[in-house]
């Protein structure tokens, strides 16, 4: 019930990209492009997301359960550390040069994009190594 | 600042984002986890690491769209920006950078926020600001 739920959430995630233009490369840069002809419509991305999300949150905060009878995991980290100040500042500068963050990059593997493969295959690598220098040692 | 107003989609960009978010509702609360890309696929790449059915269906979902939307409508354009080896450097910095800071734009942009998460805010900041300076660095003053 839980992988059922999670891959109707996937499939919404997916249309959700390709309609709102997140998995256009370009639009992505347009929007990121303040000095430049801006176009704000990645805004609207976030507000109607968040506008969605924010309710099932809050009452998710006040929940032990989920529906399909899980465990609540929300992230319990709340430290605002260099990894986390780094970490997102390298994301930036990557989301920046391609266009791609990591959702479109993935729906573009199924819009044909050969870019989006090599994309995709360069950002597994860097996952990889990210859980290779972090592994637990014995 | 000058707006692209051709370039503007703002009801076609709204209702994607209702639907990204409905998504992220869906999940946490009916599969009681956070809807964060990097966190599904980097939660993967751990040998025994948890929760692998869930991840995996929800990546079998993300991948089908294109292929359900196909059957009704032209898929939308996508112009690429990036090419060869910078698309190299682009995947490395974005697979390691959202690894090290816990979260991409789905993870710390709408999950973080909509919980109102200070530290969602501090990494959605950092890379909103990174990616206005790349993209201010590569087109205004490199030209390219």
């Amino acid at each position: 019930m839980q992988a059922l739920i999670a891959l109707v959430a996937g499939l919404v995630f997916g249309i959700g990209l390709l309609l709102s233009g997140m998995a256009n490369p370009g639009k992505v840069v347009g929007f990121l492009d303040l000095a430049g002809n801006w176009d704000p419509s990645l805004a609207l991305v976030m507000a109607g997301a968040i506008g969605a999300a924010l309710p099932a949150f809050t009452l998710a905060k006040a929940r032990r359960q989920c529906w399909a009878g899980c465990d609540v995991a929300l992230p319990t980290a709340t430290r605002i550390d260099a990894p986390l100040v780094l970490g997102s500042l390298a994301f930036g500068v990557g989301w920046g040069l391609a266009g791609y963050c990591p959702g479109p990059a993935l729906v573009s593997l199924t819009m044909g994009s050969m870019s989006a493969v090599v994309f995709v295959v360069a950002m597994i690598a860097g996952m990889a190594i990210h859980a290779w220098l972090t592994r637990p040692r014995a | 600042m000058n707006i692209a107003w051709d370039a503007f989609t703002p009801w076609s960009s709204l209702a994607g984002g209702v639907l990204i978010g409905l998504s992220a509702a869906l999940l946490i609360l009916g599969s009681g986890r956070v809807a964060g890309i990097s966190g599904i696929v980097g939660g993967l790449l751990r040998p025994g690491g948890p929760d692998t059915t869930w991840r995996l269906a929800f990546l079998g979902g993300l991948l089908a769209a294109p292929l359900l939307w196909r059957l009704f409508a032209a898929l939308p354009e996508a112009q690429p920006v990036a090419g060869g080896g910078l698309l190299v450097v682009a995947g490395l910095l974005v697979g390691i950078g959202t690894r090290y800071g816990s979260g991409c734009t789905s993870g710390h942009g709408v999950c973080g926020l909509s919980r109102l998460s200070p530290r969602s805010l501090a990494a959605t900041l950092a890379f909103m600001g990174a990616g206005f300076a790349t993209v201010y660095v590569v087109r205004h003053l490199l030209g390219a």
